[in-house]
């Protein structure tokens, strides 16, 4: 049922960018550039653990740059990809955070298993 | 000056539709002018909500979903209601990190979500009936008690 399959009107919004996927090495960069909710959870869900699996990711860094709203969903997408590395020694950070993002996090001691940087190149430096 | 207001909006338990539903509740809660702090708050609270009907309430079928608001001088109330299976065990789905739909990656922090961020919350529900959830927030309120923030809290 959740997937994320749409009638193609509602598909994709004109004049914004969808959220991009980004390879450097064994660091997938996810930058969003939506608000993180349910419905496009489930979207970059499915995006990222395909690219996951076919590229033999290690790291995953979030850019929340052009992501100003998060909500619980959130927090699953993030938990989520963070069960699929940590057996193979990977790590997951997020960048760019915004206060009110920032608040989520705080609020579910999300902190306690991911990194925040200011910077995706910042959080690329200290993962390679 | 009377200041009370309402609205009624009836939509689809479609997953666009909760980003249409904090987008419509931030727009009526503008006229209390409240902070960006405290329309985050309400915009998460909704947006949990009402993916709560989406994923819980109807699951695989599409059904109605009725959000009422009020505003009551510097009151908030917002209404989300849903006409689906409803909650057996409305202390346990409120636990914070429980939830029923692992396999969908849910966090189980919905409700948590709600509790802080709004100032009350009830939750409602009827075994195959439904589920209503009613929560409020008095806006302004920082700006008089000065800033106490409920952050810092951990739920891991």
């Amino acid at each position: 049922m959740q997937n994320g399959k749409m009638h193609p009107k509602f598909e994709k919004k004109p004049g914004k960018e969808e959220t991009s996927y980004e390879i450097n090495q064994r660091c997938l960069i996810i930058r969003l550039n939506d608000e993180l909710d349910h419905h496009n959870a489930v979207k970059i869900k499915e995006k990222a653990d395909r690219i996951i699996e076919r590229n033999h990711i290690k790291h995953i860094i979030f850019d929340f740059s052009g992501a100003n709203f998060m909500d619980s969903a959130g927090i699953g997408v993030i938990m989520g990809r963070y069960k699929k590395v940590i057996f193979i020694g990977g790590k997951i950070a997020v960048a760019s955070v915004n206060s009110t993002v920032d608040r989520i996090f705080r609020m579910s001691g999300l902190y306690k298993i991911i990194n925040k940087y200011d910077t995706v190149e910042a959080a690329l430096n200290h993962l390679k | 000056m009377d200041n009370t207001n309402r609205m009624v909006l009836e939509f689809e338990s479609r997953s666009q539709n909760e980003s249409f539903a904090r987008t419509v509740v931030a727009a009526f809660v503008a006229a209390l002018d409240p902070t960006i702090e405290e329309l985050a708050d309400i915009k998460t609270a909704v947006s949990e909500a009402v993916t709560n009907c989406i994923i819980h309430g109807y699951g695989d079928k599409i059904g109605i979903i009725t959000m009422r608001c009020y505003i009551q001088d510097n009151e908030l109330t917002v209404e989300v209601e849903d006409k689906g299976r409803g909650i057996e065990d409305i202390d346990k789905a409120m636990e914070p990190l429980y939830t029923s739909r692992p396999e969908l990656e849910r966090s189980g922090m919905g409700f948590s979500f709600m509790e802080a961020f709004m100032d009350e919350l009830e939750v409602e529900s009827i075994p195959g009936q439904g589920t209503l959830v009613r929560m409020k927030k008095t806006i302004g309120k920082e700006a008089i008690k000065g800033f106490t923030n409920q952050t810092g809290q951990s739920a891991i």
